[in-house]
């Protein structure tokens, strides 16, 4: 299972508290991961990712193993700790705004 | 005993005010999705414990909600808003062709005959339907694809479509407006438009005749006179006696001619409200004086009304979606202000008094009368 942390205004849409965790088919990539977090909770369908063209909503990032993956393709492998659930998939809100 | 049921939605989360009849003792629930903006709630004609919600977000884009309990729970919808076809491109602030892009929904307007049915106006311009009840969404893009939608160009809010009436009268026919192309008008249920400015003056284009261009910030209807329609416009109020084929002036004594709202008195078809704001650089009542204004004349002759109402050190706006009436026998106004406030008159404008006064900056105003 894929750990995956949702900022906290996708955790409270979704009605989870804390990690949610994801089962993907194949290798663990950014694509996989996200259409699996969609299928379990349609809600958060077009909040990360543009519904159409599947491109990450500009104030969004991707963290993984403390590193930004946010420009990794999708379909890019996600490292052996995320993928083995040893460490989280982290989706995180841009500190911008008010 | 009837009551009434505002619905506020705030750069911060929707709130929702009840009261019985009278109108005196509020109870206030919210922050509803708290920390989201929310453009716009609104509740069904047919079913009022049926209400959709605009909640968005610059981090997290566009999501719908409905409720069918009146606004204790609520539920996330379809959020794919996508136009039909090749969106093309409009004007840029600069002139340059621009992409169509989906940003969000401005305004929410359920069908008067079925539930399940509401529209949507977008920004970037563009008019989406549902039929079943907010879960997928169609653009009617005979609006859009108006010979004149290259030309169309945002104003200083976005190209945002931001008022839809529907004629109770004519299931075919539909006014919207968007900021800043101008009105639009179909009689054939949204299959196609046709501008409906003509009358309409605006100093920034050079073009008397202009199909298109204006900022028009709001438009009102009567339910019993649907063909008579009121404007307000970036500056000068307006009139239409004929469906909006040709628009007169009706500014009148106003102090300024400036603002957003515009609102008609539930049972006279003939009294009308608006919020002079003192010009389009500075957002704000004239005198630091929060006064509406009220004709009873259809226009041109207008009294201030400003009992309860803030006459000093006052600087708040009143936006577009801001100001809705009740249905009761004295007829209610309310409004918003981007100071917080949520201001009632139970007397159809004679007297004011807040029903709360520190929400986070309110975008729009609607209001339910209860059986």
């Amino acid at each position: 299972m894929i750990r995956v942390v949702l900022p906290a205004h996708l955790r409270t849409l979704a009605r989870v508290d804390g990690e949610v965790l994801v089962a993907v088919e194949g290798s663990a990539t950014q694509r996989s991961v996200l259409d699996a977090l969609e299928a379990r909770y349609p809600m958060l369908g077009g909040t990360i990712r543009d519904h159409v063209t599947h491109q990450r909503r500009p104030f969004l990032r991707f963290f993984a193993c403390e590193e930004d993956v946010s420009h990794e393709l999708p379909d890019a492998p996600l490292p052996d700790a995320v993928a083995s659930g040893a460490e989280p998939f982290w989706i995180v809100g841009a500190i911008a705004g008010g | 005993m009837s009551g009434v049921r505002v619905l506020v939605g705030t750069r911060k989360g929707a709130f929702v005010l009840t009261s019985d009849g009278k109108r005196d003792r509020w109870d206030v629930s919210g922050p509803h999705f708290g920390g989201w903006e929310i453009y716009h709630l609104k509740g069904s004609p047919v079913d009022p414990n049926r209400l959709y919600a605009s909640q968005t977000s610059g981090w997290f884009g566009q999501l719908i909600q409905r409720s069918n309990d009146g606004g204790k729970t609520w539920d996330p919808v379809g959020n794919k808003f996508v136009y039909d076809g090749v969106p093309g491109t409009h004007q840029w602030y600069d002139g340059t062709p621009h992409p169509w892009e989906f940003k969000r929904v401005w305004h929410l307007e359920p069908s008067l005959t079925d539930p399940d049915t509401v529209y949507a106006g977008a920004e970037d311009a563009a008019l989406f339907r549902s039929t079943d009840a907010g879960q997928t969404w169609q653009e009617l893009s005979g609006l859009r694809g108006h010979g004149s939608g290259p030309r169309w160009q945002p104003g200083a809010g976005g190209m945002c479509l931001h008022t839809i009436l529907l004629d109770p009268s004519d299931p075919a026919r539909i006014y919207i407006a968007i900021s800043a192309a101008g009105a639009f008008r179909t009689d054939d249920a949204g299959k196609t438009w046709k501008p409906i400015n003509r009358g309409l003056h605006s100093k920034y284009i050079p073009d008397p005749a202009a199909e298109v261009g204006h900022c028009v910030h709001r438009i009102a209807m009567h339910r019993a006179r649907p063909g008579v329609l009121f404007m307000q416009k970036h500056w000068d109020v307006m009139r239409s006696d004929d469906a909006g084929d040709s628009w007169q002036e009706v500014s009148g004594n106003l102090p300024t001619d400036f603002g957003f709202v515009i609102d008609v008195h539930a049972h006279e078809p003939n009294t009308i409200y608006v919020v002079p704001i003192k010009s389009d650089s500075e957002h704000y009542p004239p005198d630091g004086a929060l006064r509406v204004y009220r004709s009873r004349t259809g226009g041109n002759e207008w009294e201030a009304l400003t009992t309860g109402l803030p006459q000093r050190d006052c600087y708040v706006n009143v936006l577009r979606d801001a100001m809705a009436v009740d249905s009761l026998d004295s007829c209610g106004v309310y409004f918003g202000t981007t100071g917080g406030q949520v201001y009632a008159s139970a007397d159809a404008g004679d007297s004011w008094a807040p029903i709360v006064s520190h929400l986070p900056a309110v975008v729009s105003v609607e209001v339910q009368t209860l059986p």
